[in-house]
């Protein structure tokens, strides 16, 4: 339960086609996220999945079967939207039975479900309270218990997170990894944040303007982007990529080097620039050094504490088996 | 939502509505129009006939027309200066912290529910007739000749009466708007060493402003249609000088039977309403976007 | 703002706002007080607020002895028909307004709400002819309809707003978790919306109670509302002042008291939503 495969399928708003076609195999089990700028789709793609849009073309199947036609409801699948998207009149107890009083369940066996999703989730204590009285969190498990009960072929996650705190968007983060883990279900979860993907999935899709620009497990997107957009989409922060003379030097049309990637050194290296803001974190430094002739500004991170300031002078050494190189049309090269 | 069923769904379920209204609006439209280029007089039905711009001129020549403009336009712009100043100074007042707010702001907004013949009446007997009435009383206890509000100052005595009226409306939105205005921005003023007044004008008005457009458009409309308390107090007099544009079609149609006449009175009408109409369709569309 | 205010500002306050807040219920109150007394002592010279006789005579006059009972009655039906009618016209219409927008969708609302604009004196003599050929004038029938079309672009847009804040990922929602649309209708939107139609017909029982140009002019006897029959006592014979209170205090009662309770809403709804 839970492959889902995406068969040449388009998505055209008026005359402009938003989804060029596109195919997509997603096996039972896995966590894939979808991540790419807003704007890239990406939401249109879960929600095409999940029967809220019609296809243009091409078509969806579910565990072997065609879905195309199937209404949101009879798909199997359940969403968790960003803006939670609770019944504001109904307690938390019956937010999360509707689905079951929906498919027609006996009173007892909708509590006995709740009582069990809301024992997970921690909400055992706040079932009779309406929406408005919890919390952001309490909200978001609300709604991820709501998803939970009808024990769907699949989770479509909306940006979940997006509308939380930091703090506790990273303490949601575990809790849905784990959740994952515990149900075994296949996740699909839309995202603009490359750091929850990459902390998330078992599988990374990363879109721009309707296109898949790659799929792939999450070392795999960071240490072999398949073209420059996925390069400078992934890893934080961002991949330094350069072109012109330095880069034909180095082999490739553009060629990109990793923060992490870089030696600094007061004395020599290949590349001489002069430093910007350096940002302390404490474990790591990020330096940002101009003039070096490559571009404008290149991003380096420093283990530890470096003593540096604002205007010194430094060198910058790549990591040569590190260096990332891309042909004239953005694509990888080897 | 926007599967292919919904969209045929929502277009069927708008139909009803648009349809009704698109006939009530045209039917009738075309009827005054048709008409206004007609001789019918329903006193005399079986003459009739293309007269072609007649109706128009007769009712342009006819002197109760500029009267009846020249009250028309005194009328709104009466009601409006009146019920838009003290309605400001009312708002503010009212959104001042103070004992039973609640209350005060329930005897305030009460005129405006009152039906329109009941408030004319009740201002025509019990306040402004010259023997009965209570300013009667109040001008003979203090030593005064007592005055005759409807037919001494008719036109004058319906402006007092509709913006009795009108008041609380205006009071209600600008003080719904007032409560709007961001309190840090006051405190910012402040900050800034602005006096109370200067505070009034930088800050508030501007804040009111389009709360005021509002209110001066859709009492325009309502005003540009005052007719019951015309009908219940003077009946558009004594002769024409309270007539407004609207009790003359009136007048011109179902009391001199005139029907052609009346009709061109209706087409100028829409014409000076729609002139108003425009500007309050431009604020509201441009709200619809925000 | 959090601040304290002197005593002294909020009772200057406090005495201005309840002086005006008075004066200009005066009128609504005096009538009320003059319903309760007897025609020599409505007219009484001086006038008297509070010590007279209070009786509830006029009451009985006026239920009894002319056909208030039968204009009150013709108001509840005109009012409540209309906004029957107009809600069940009007909702499905919002609802897909809302939820399912067009490209077309404002120009529909705008279009809605110029057929507002139309003075209704433009249109008085096609309604007054057509009216008298299908022999429904003096009806409560021709009054309904009529009603319900001047306010039905209200009740559309009032009902829109409304609507536009119930989130639309709400419903959404409801058909993931594998409601049908009758149950995403039952279970979802109505409980959500129904704060939000019952202003709507609350201010719409208001304007219709009170409309008196079609009532006055497309009535006589039989149909007319209490507007058009308080309207007779323009031109009265003999002392009738306590009557007409009394009449009056009954016809504004019921308004007056649903007023009070849609304050807010009336600002959204007459104002189109421009100022909420």
């Amino acid at each position: 339960m839970g492959n889902i495969t995406l068969k040449q399928i388009t998505k055209s708003f008026g005359d402009v086609q938003v989804i060029p076609p596109l195919d997509l195999e997603i096996n039972e089990g896995e966590f894939v996220v979808f991540v790419g700028p807003s704007g890239c789709g990406k939401s249109t793609l879960m929600r095409l999945i999940a029967g809220l849009e019609d296809v243009t073309s091409g078509s969806i199947e579910i565990d072997g079967r065609n879905a195309t036609e199937t209404s949101p409801a009879k798909r199997g699948l359940a969403m968790v939207f960003q803006s939670y998207a609770l019944y504001p009149h109904m307690s938390v107890r019956k937010n999360i039975a509707f689905p079951l009083r929906m498919a027609g369940m006996s009173k007892e066996e909708q509590n006995a479900k709740v009582e069990a999703a809301a024992s997970v989730l921690n909400l055992t204590d706040y079932l009779e309270r309406r929406p408005g009285q919890l919390s952001g969190g309490q909200r978001q498990r609300v709604a991820i218990g709501r998803a939970i009960v009808r024990e769907p072929a699949a989770f479509l996650f909306d940006e979940p997170l997006s509308n939380l705190d930091a703090a506790l968007r990273v303490g949601m983060r575990m809790e849905i990894s784990e959740l994952h883990k515990k149900l075994a279900t296949t996740m699909i979860y839309v995202t603009h944040d490359q750091v929850e993907a990459m902390t998330m999935a078992d599988k990374i899709v990363v879109l721009q303007a309707g296109n898949i620009e790659q799929v792939g497990g999450p070392l795999e997107l960071y240490h072999r982007p398949r073209n420059t957009f996925v390069a400078g989409f992934i890893g934080s922060p961002k991949m330094n990529l350069f072109s012109g003379e330095e880069a034909t030097k180095l082999g490739g049309d553009t060629v990109g080097i990793r923060p992490e990637h870089l030696n600094v050194s007061t004395e020599s290296g290949m590349w001489k620039g002069r430093v910007g803001v350096s940002e302390h974190l404490g474990s790591d430094t990020f330096l940002h050094v101009h003039d070096t002739g490559l571009t404008d500004l290149i991003t380096v991170r420093v283990s530890g504490e470096m003593a540096v300031h604002h205007g010194d002078t430094i060198y910058l050494s790549p990591d040569m088996d590190k260096l990332h190189r891309f042909g004239a049309d953005g694509l990888r090269l080897a | 939502m926007s599967t292919q069923h919904s969209r045929t769904a929502a277009r069927f379920m708008i139909a009803p509505a648009t349809v009704l209204l698109l006939g009530w609006m045209l039917i009738p439209l075309c009827m005054t129009l048709y008409y206004s280029f007609r001789r019918y007089r329903l006193l005399t039905p079986d003459r009739t006939g293309w007269v072609g711009f007649r109706n128009y001129e007769n009712f342009l020549t006819n002197p109760a027309f500029m009267d009846a403009l020249t009250n028309t336009l005194a009328l709104v712009l009466g009601v409006l200066i009146i019920t838009v100043v003290l309605g400001v100074l009312l708002a503010i007042l009212l959104d001042q912290p103070m004992f039973g707010q609640g209350i005060v702001r329930i005897l305030v907004i009460a005129p405006f529910f009152v039906m329109p013949t009941v408030s004319a009446l009740v201002w025509k007997n019990m306040f402004m007739n010259p023997v009965n009435g209570l300013f009667a009383y109040a001008a003979k206890a203090v030593g005064l000749q007592p005055y005759d509000f409807l037919s001494q100052a008719p036109l004058l005595s319906i402006i007092g009466i509709v913006s009795w009226q009108w008041l609380p409306f205006a009071t209600l939105i600008l003080l719904t708007a007032i409560q709007s205005l961001d309190s840090e921005q006051m405190e910012a003023a402040e900050m800034d060493g602005a006096s109370p007044l200067s505070r009034f004008w930088f800050i508030t008005l501007p804040h009111l402003s389009r709360a005021i457009t509002v209110v001066i458009l859709i009492q325009t409309i309502f005003l540009l249609s005052i007719f019951a308390e015309i009908l219940v107090t003077t009946n558009g007099g004594p002769g024409t000088a309270s007539t407004n544009l609207t009790y003359l079609v009136y007048a011109e149609s179902l009391l001199n039977y005139d029907v052609g006449e009346g009709s061109a009175g209706g087409v100028i009408a829409i014409i000076l309403a729609n002139i108003v109409a425009i500007f309050l369709m431009r604020m509201i569309g441009k709200n619809l976007d925000a | 703002m959090a601040r304290a205010v002197t005593q002294k500002r909020k009772l200057i306050a406090t005495l201005a706002a309840w002086t005006i807040g008075m004066a200009i219920f005066f009128p609504i109150l005096w009538t009320i007080i003059t319903s309760f007394k007897t025609e020599a002592e409505a007219i009484a010279d001086p006038p008297s607020l509070f010590w007279f006789d209070w009786t509830l005579e006029n009451y009985n006059v006026v239920n009894e002895r002319s056909n208030y009972p039968l204009h009150f009655m013709n108001s509840v039906i005109i009012s409540l028909g209309s906004t029957l009618l107009g809600l069940i016209i009007a909702v499905p219409a919002a609802w897909s307004m809302a939820f399912v927008p067009g490209k077309r969708t404002k120009d529909v609302l705008m279009w809605m709400l110029s057929t507002k604009m139309l003075p209704p004196v433009g249109v008085l003599i096609p309604i007054y002819l057509i009216s008298r050929d299908l022999g429904v004038l003096d009806s409560r029938l021709a009054l309904v309809v009529i009603l319900t079309l001047i306010n039905l672009p209200i009740i559309v847009w009032m009902l829109y707003t409304y609507f536009k804040e119930i989130p639309g990922e709400i419903l959404e929602a409801a058909r993931m978790d594998g409601a049908t649309l009758k149950s995403e209708i039952l279970y979802v939107l109505t409980p959500m919306a129904v704060p939000g139609i019952a202003s709507t017909v609350l201010l719409n029982i208001i304007l219709a109670w009170n409309e008196a140009f079609w009532t006055l002019n497309l009535t006589a006897a039989k149909s007319a509302p209490l507007t058009a029959f308080i309207a007779s006592y323009s031109s009265p014979e003999g002392l009738f002042y306590a009557k007409l209170s009394a009449a009056s205090t009954m016809a504004i009662a019921p308004i007056l008291i649903m007023g009070w309770f849609s304050q807010k809403q009336l600002v959204r709804g007459l104002t189109f939503g421009a100022v909420k």
